[in-house]
């Protein structure tokens, strides 16, 4: 079996769906309900993902150039970093995660440490400056009652 | 004439001192925006977006901000296509077919020159059609009903992957993905929840402003990264800047005729601006015949694609501003611009809020003289931003979208729903899935469905009444050709993919 993305990518999707169509299945009809009701139309939808799916195991195009190795570890930690950011963004304040983020990205895309922190310093201080005191967004930059 | 004491009003507004020095503005940052490999006009009007609100302007304001930045985003999308053989986004891919080859042979500035003139063509007579058109239409908007409208968002999403996929499943699948998405939350019949799994973060449902900067923006990230910025050298040298004269009246038929079908492409829903520029090269190619020296840098064929495309941008907010059913990625986008401020597109925005409408048109006009001295004259300074590496770039287009987002919604839970719309609009496009389609769904799948079911309780549960009326059995009839037919036509018209270095 050649081009197996688009074919697990059409599993996936038919896999889904039908969980969608269930989930859609035990909606609870409300008193004030049309002839159409709010079960059809999620269900309709789903049902034509389903089709198309199934279109793509069948007949599925040719394999991407996936990422390997140490790109793809890459990728995975910069998402991670993300998700970090957002859970940190607020209890922390600005500054110090998007400093290590922003940082963290650089190094990715061009791997050059002195050049990668600055520009996450850099990027940090200057956007800090630019939503705050320029567009005078409510931004906290440090954790509470370090300043600022 | 009505639409004079119209355009009246809308100079009036847009001649205020706040509105000329927003619409400079957003010119300047949109041509920007546009210039930067990597970003084009869908994704940089993305991450204005929540900043945009977070100033707190007004309708008006908002949108002539926004919508300049678009225009601007237009124009400089072929900055980075002539110069790196990179396009910002999918319409300005035809550019780089002549406008790269023309700068290896050492006329950059002109090709820069003869696209700049030609998107101000373009985009000045599409303007003109949208001031003439949308009254019309308007008019004409006035008598659809719900099932009418169903039948228009279902042309909307059939001719929408036509030319951006290669695959009518997938663009397909893309369309179900959005509207899957747009279901979860309250039922707006009803009031229940559904879809949400329990989770109280998703009872609102998720915003598209989040599924958008996910998308378009978060994604274009891990794409940098996968590539290690590589791609941004400047390939080619750029000298003195000159008008060349002769080239820009050889091709003034070109323009023309190009802005003509260009426009005409951006009015058909769902169709836009990638449909215009690949109609109007393929045109002039044809035109010009084997002797017209196509691929290796005509002058025409970056006059082409750039009237086009521009001229496709003005006439996609035709159906955008009448219908309330965007013509492209970008208009998808302006059109959460919109809702998010509270304007609901359609024939009676043009009754209710002339000042939103005409203001905006005129603004339009004012831009384009704005952009046309800004990228003409000016290239050079954007040209220099072309060299700032993606190593300070993306991390700075990251941090700009989740501030946009944090500020906007003050939540985790929207960050944690940008990654993920980041990494599925990551997966989304390696297995050549067009992401456009997902933001259409989630804007418009609530709409779409409260339109079905209306018709439904009209009719009491008779689906037969979605073919009642001509025009929904017209549209209905459109929507089917126009998903079965790209699979046929193919085979014809293949897109060109790029020329290699």
């Amino acid at each position: 079996m050649t081009r197996l993305t688009d074919r697990i990518f059409g599993l996936v999707t038919i896999l889904v769906a039908l969980v969608y169509i269930m989930s859609a299945m035990q909606i609870q009809a409300s008193f004030l309900s049309d002839p159409v009701g709010s079960k059809t139309f999620p269900i309709i939808v789903a049902l034509v993902a389903v089709i198309c799916g199934g279109v793509m195991v069948l007949r599925p195009d040719a394999e991407p150039d996936w990422p390997e190795g140490y790109t793809l570890l890459s990728i995975g930690i910069s998402v991670a970093l993300l998700i970090g950011y957002s859970y940190a963004l607020k209890p922390i304040g600005f500054l110090i995660p998007t400093a290590i983020v922003a940082g963290a990205i650089s190094y990715q895309i061009s791997p050059r440490p002195r050049f990668a922190a600055l520009s996450g310093i850099g990027l940090s201080i200057g956007l800090f400056v630019l939503f705050k005191f320029i567009l005078g967004l409510g931004l906290t930059g440090l954790p509470k009652g370090m300043g600022f | 004439m009505e639409i004079f004491s119209n355009l009246a009003l809308g100079f009036d507004i847009a001649f205020s001192p706040f509105t000329l020095m927003l619409a400079v503005i957003g010119c300047f940052l949109g041509t920007i925006i546009g210039a930067l490999p990597g970003l084009g006009p869908s994704n940089g009007v993305a991450i204005m977006i929540p900043l945009t609100f977070t100033l707190g302007l007004d309708a008006t304001a908002a949108l002539v901000l926004l919508t300049s930045i678009y225009y601007g985003a237009m124009y400089g999308g072929r900055i980075s296509s002539i110069l790196l053989n990179i396009p910002g986004d999918e319409p300005a891919l035809m550019t780089t077919l002549d406008g790269y080859p023309m700068a290896k042979q050492g006329r950059a500035g002109d090709a820069l020159v003869i696209s700049g003139v030609a998107s101000f063509v373009g985009a000045l007579l599409a303007t003109i059609g949208l001031a003439f058109l949308a009254p019309m239409l308007s008019r004409i908007a006035y008598q659809f009903g719900p099932a009418e409208y169903f039948a228009l968002y279902l042309l909307a999403f059939s001719t929408l992957g036509g030319i951006s996929s290669n695959n009518q499943a997938k663009a397909a699948l893309a369309s179900c993905f959005g509207l899957m998405i747009a279901m979860i939350g309250l039922d707006p019949n009803s009031g229940m929840p559904r879809l949400t799994g329990g989770n109280l973060h998703l009872m609102d449902g998720v915003d598209f402003l989040v599924a958008i900067v996910g998308l378009f923006a978060v994604s274009e990230v891990f794409f940098f990264i996968e590539s290690h910025g590589k791609s941004g050298a400047l390939g080619v040298k750029l000298d003195k800047v000159t008008v060349p004269w002769r080239d820009l009246w050889d091709t003034k038929w070109t323009m023309l005729r190009s802005s003509v079908l260009g426009f005409i492409a951006g009015v058909l829903p769902g169709a836009g601006a990638s449909l215009g520029s690949f109609l109007t090269y393929m045109m002039e190619k044809s035109i010009a015949g084997d002797k017209g020296g196509f691929g290796k840098g005509a002058v025409k064929g970056v006059a082409a694609p750039e009237a086009g495309n521009n001229a496709a941008a003005g006439g996609a907010l035709v159906p955008m501003l009448t219908l309330g059913v965007p013509g492209s990625g970008t208009t998808a986008v302006l059109l959460a611009v919109l809702m998010t401020l509270n304007i609901t597109p359609g024939p009676t925005l043009f009754t209710d809020r002339p000042d939103v409408v005409w203001g905006l048109i005129a603004s339009l006009l004012i831009s384009n003289f704005v952009l046309l001295a800004m990228n003409v004259p000016m290239v050079k300074i954007f040209v220099k931003i072309l060299q700032v590496p993606p190593a300070v770039l993306m991390p700075g287009v990251t941090m700009i979208s989740f501030v946009g987002i944090y500020s906007l919604t003050g939540s985790y839970f929207d960050l944690l729903l940008v990654v993920a719309f980041g990494v599925m609009g990551y997966v989304l496009r390696k297995l050549d899935i067009p992401t456009v389609p997902v933001i259409m769904g989630i804007l418009l799948g609530n709409a779409m469905e409260k339109s079905l079911r209306d018709a439904m309780v009209l009719s009491d549960g008779d689906w037969s009444y979605l073919f009642g009326s001509s025009i929904s059995t017209g549209l209905i009839i459109a929507a089917a050709l126009g998903f079965i037919a790209p699979i046929f036509l193919r085979r014809f018209m293949t897109k060109p993919q790029g020329v290699a270095d």
